[in-house]
């Protein structure tokens, strides 16, 4: 077999540890989380120690029903012929329901080996598996690892590297003897194609109805019949269907090999059990979660917390008035490059682009990570001891009001850092729709990038860039935003449907390996740090192009080097050009200026950019946030307080920036539902934009033919959100089909 | 017909019947919700949905109006 690759599929419940033996066998850091379905697709890498192996980690799943895609992955691999092995993984501290799979997969006819893992957690409880017992009912070897601890893993490996060499497992457990008798009738009527090892297996699965299975071995229309009358005996029989008839079997063959295995300690209350008796109290559930949250958020980015000291030091210091360490003194970041760039002589076109451009820009950027940093140490932790499924549990309540579930509200959380992890965090909801609508909406939330913007916004409109009333504000018109927009998409073709079963488990309590913990911070740091130095680096050059290059006196050229050129001289900018093009789009939202529509645009490819790009534009030199000039000049573009509200509205709500929609795009794998995204998104911002607008303008006496179309949309909204589900929206398309019909 | 929603916390039951079809019924069987199942409510949610229950041996979260499809003793 020297020559030729191994395949192994790791198969196993949600939560059950897969994904940790994963990581360690093959050294990917495909992250890990105390939380029911992280992994959607599934997922290969080599054996580190071993190339010739390879692994596929598969999604967690509960049975090899036909009904959710994560299933129908897995099933389609294990019969795919490619894998040559299965390692079953197994949490012993949970026996019943993960032998229910382990019992589907033992039947496929694969070689499998299982995987008991959590044998720490088990010898921690005081209860004995006696494997022998457990792998002569199973009709496979049985193991029993610790993938956390890296216990009994090598003798793992190489048990599945001798049982990919049988034929496969042969399942000894049996059913009632009259389902047996259903069972061999219907072996009998397969067609001669399907092999000797993998008859039973679609025996029990035509016999469940299964129309996937049955698509697949082209059964003869009799003798599709003759299995209909056969299944439709049985189920009178025994006055039930024959999916609960399969179900009820297997669990009590699982009762009986767990008689025959498991000796369980004296039950008594679990750490687990005593940590949710008061995080998911009646009383004390909700004000916990606030306090957490509070808590969280003060650490991470309040005034005089650690991850704002932080990023004030990188802000003032290392990209500021350089700083003082250990009584030396260090010159900031740009001072440094400055001085590089001087000594090399380099042209002022490549100082200009190097320092405002690049430096500036990304600068701008990696300010945030100390930030962003703390939160997601905070935020992952919650997440991998199991506190986060908790919240799920809490908050599901709300969240189902608006067609998601409690699972969309940690993309959510996420999203108050960056959209980019917040977008990522969406892959551990299982239900498609939920999922997209989830990425739709989620960086509707205020990330740290547009807080600068909303200092800015404060400024402008009452004077005063700490304003603690007004901030609140935009995250509640980004919670709205949310809302409305759930409401309302759930009643639309995309989105309809009945809503999502919310069924999951609450995993145990535990503290997290610092390993996992640290992948899952820097899973989520480094999807920022890349957009920083990829997309960002990227977007500080085209926008420092396209304010430094222009064309003045019919000179297309570098301005600032230009003869004779004002000092305001990006007002001859290609950006000047460009916004002045476009800006009849932003009419009815109340700002028409070329400079406010070239910070919109500058925004959509990175919301770093608006600020800089308004100093820039306004010529207030190295205008900050929390510059009263900036403020004035800022305020100066606008009509009227309403536009400035709905250029905050627009810039807020739109696309969020180049790296959110590249990672839309990687979430959603589909161009048209990228395309639906963000083009939702833009919309509603600019409806939103020209609400707050025309609705100020009309207070204030002043009504145009544009008060009508924002009253228009308003009514539109308002329809779209009460009025109850269309009865289209209920079409149920999930309905078992008896065998005859699918091939006939 | 009594549901597994109707289950007050702290009570212990035993299920008798999951009705209704497709994938949330099968959903709840493969995880060993089925005829004959013992479970406990453990508690209700603060804003009183979802339910949890203890079932096989592990925690579960499910929401009224899933549980509806359940019959219980």
């Amino acid at each position: 077999m020297a020559a030729s690759q191994l395949h192994v599929a790791l198969a196993g419940n949600p939560n059950c540890g897969k994904t940790t033996l994963f990581n360690l066998i093959t050294g990917q850091n495909g992250y890990v989380g105390n939380w029911p379905g992280v992994t959607v697709e599934k997922k290969e890498a080599k054996l580190t120690s071993d190339k010739s192996v390879t692994i596929t980690d598969l999604p967690g799943i509960y049975s090899l029903s036909p009904y959710s895609p994560e299933e129908k992955v897995s099933r389609d691999y294990l019969m795919s012929g490619e894998p040559d092995v299965v390692i079953q993984v197994i949490d012993a501290t949970n026996l019943e329901r993960n032998l229910y799979l382990a019992l589907q997969v033992v039947e496929t006819g694969l070689p499998v080996v299982a995987a008991l893992n959590m044998a720490d957690l088990v010898e921690k409880n005081g209860d004995k598996i006696d494997t022998r017992a457990l792998s002569k009912s199973l009709g496979c070897p049985v193991v029993m690892i610790s993938a956390l601890r890296n216990k009994g893993v090598d003798e793992l490996l190489a048990e599945a590297k001798r049982a990919a060499a049988t034929k496969g497992s042969v399942p000894e457990h049996r059913f009632d003897s009259a389902i047996e008798d259903v069972l061999t009738k219907i072996e009998d009527l397969l067609p001669s194609s399907v092999p000797a090892s993998k008859r039973r297996y679609f025996a029990v699965k035509l016999f469940e109805r299964d129309r996937d299975a049955l698509r697949l071995i082209n059964l003869p229309k009799d003798s599709a019949t003759r299995v209909d009358e056969l299944i439709a005996a049985c189920e009178k029989d025994c006055d039930d269907d024959a999916e609960s008839i399969i179900t009820g079997e297997r669990y009590a063959v699982i009762a009986h090999m767990i008689d025959g295995c498991l000796k369980k300690a004296p039950a008594r209350m679990s750490t687990s059990e005593k940590i949710d008796r008061i995080v998911t109290n009646r009383i004390l559930g909700l004000p916990l979660f606030i306090l957490i949250m509070w808590a969280v958020y003060s650490i991470a980015t309040g005034a005089d917390a650690f991850g704002t000291a932080g990023t004030d030091w990188v802000n003032d210091n290392l990209f500021g008035e350089g700083f003082e360490l250990f009584g030396m003194q260090f010159q900031s970041i740009p001072g440094v490059i400055e001085g590089w760039l001087v000594a090399a002589g380099a042209s002022d076109l490549v100082q200009s682009l190097v320092l405002d451009g690049i430096v500036a820009g990304v600068g701008a950027v990696l300010g945030f990570i100390p930030q962003m940093f703390v939160l997601f140490v905070l935020l992952s932790f919650l997440e991998d001891c199991g506190y986060m499924a908790r919240v799920a549990f809490v908050m599901d309540r709300v969240f189902r009001r608006f067609g998601l579930s409690g699972k969309s509200f940690i993309p959510m959380l996420v999203s108050t850092g960056c959209g980019v992890p917040g977008v990522l965090a969406t892959k551990t909801i299982e239900n498609e729709k939920d999922r997209r609508m989830t990425v739709m909406t989620t960086t509707f939330i205020p990330c740290g990038a547009k807080l600068p913007i909303i200092a800015l916004l404060m400024g402008a409109m009452v004077g005063d860039a700490e304003a603690s009333w007004i901030s609140p504000l935009f995250y509640f018109l980004g919670v709205i935003a949310v809302i409305v927009s759930g409401i309302m998409l759930k009643k639309t073709k995309l989105f309809a449907g009945r809503p999502t079963p919310f069924v999951m488990e609450l995993p145990s309590y535990h503290f997290p390996s610092i390993r996992s913990w640290w992948l899952h911070i820097w899973e989520r740091v480094s999807a920022y740090v890349k957009k920083a130095f990829t997309i960002i680096f990227a977007s500080t050059i085209v926008v420092w192009f396209l304010t430094n290059f222009g064309v003045y006196e019919g000179a297309f050229g570098f301005l600032p080097a230009m003869e004779g050129i004002p000092e305001e001289f990006t007002d001859y900018s290609v950006l000047a050009m460009v916004g002045g093009a476009i800006a009849f789009i932003f009419a009815p939202l109340g700002f028409d200026s070329w400079q406010a529509t070239a910070m919109s645009i500058t925004g959509l490819v990175a919301k770093e950019n608006v600020v800089a790009t308004a100093s820039s534009l306004l010529h207030i030199a190295d205008g900050t946030e929390t510059d009263p000039n900036l403020w004035a000049a800022f305020a100066g573009m606008f009509p009227s307080m309403g536009a400035i509200a709905a250029f905050g509205a627009f810039n807020l709500l739109c696309a969020p920036c180049f790296a959110a929609m590249g990672t839309i795009r990687a979430q959603m794998n589909s161009a048209k539902w990228t395309a639906i995204a963000i083009g939702y998104e833009c919309a509603f911002a600019w409806v939103v934009g020209l609400m707050i607008n025309q609705f100020y303008l009309a207070a204030t006496g002043v009504f145009s033919i544009w008060t009508v179309v924002a009253v228009a949309f308003a009514a539109a909204i308002i329809f779209q959100v009460v009025r109850p589900m269309p009865k289209w929206a209920w079409e149920d398309n999930d309905k078992v089909v008896p065998a005859g019909a699918v091939t006939a | 017909m009594k549901t597994l929603g109707d289950v007050a916390v702290g009570d212990s039951s035993t299920i008798i019947k999951l009705h209704g079809e497709g994938a949330l019924r099968r959903h709840l069987m493969d995880l060993g919700l089925i005829k004959g199942t013992q479970f406990k409510v453990v508690k209700v949610a603060p804003l009183g949905d979802p339910i949890q229950i203890t079932v096989r041996g592990y925690e579960l979260s499910i929401r009224k109006e899933e549980a509806a499809i359940v019959e219980v003793q």
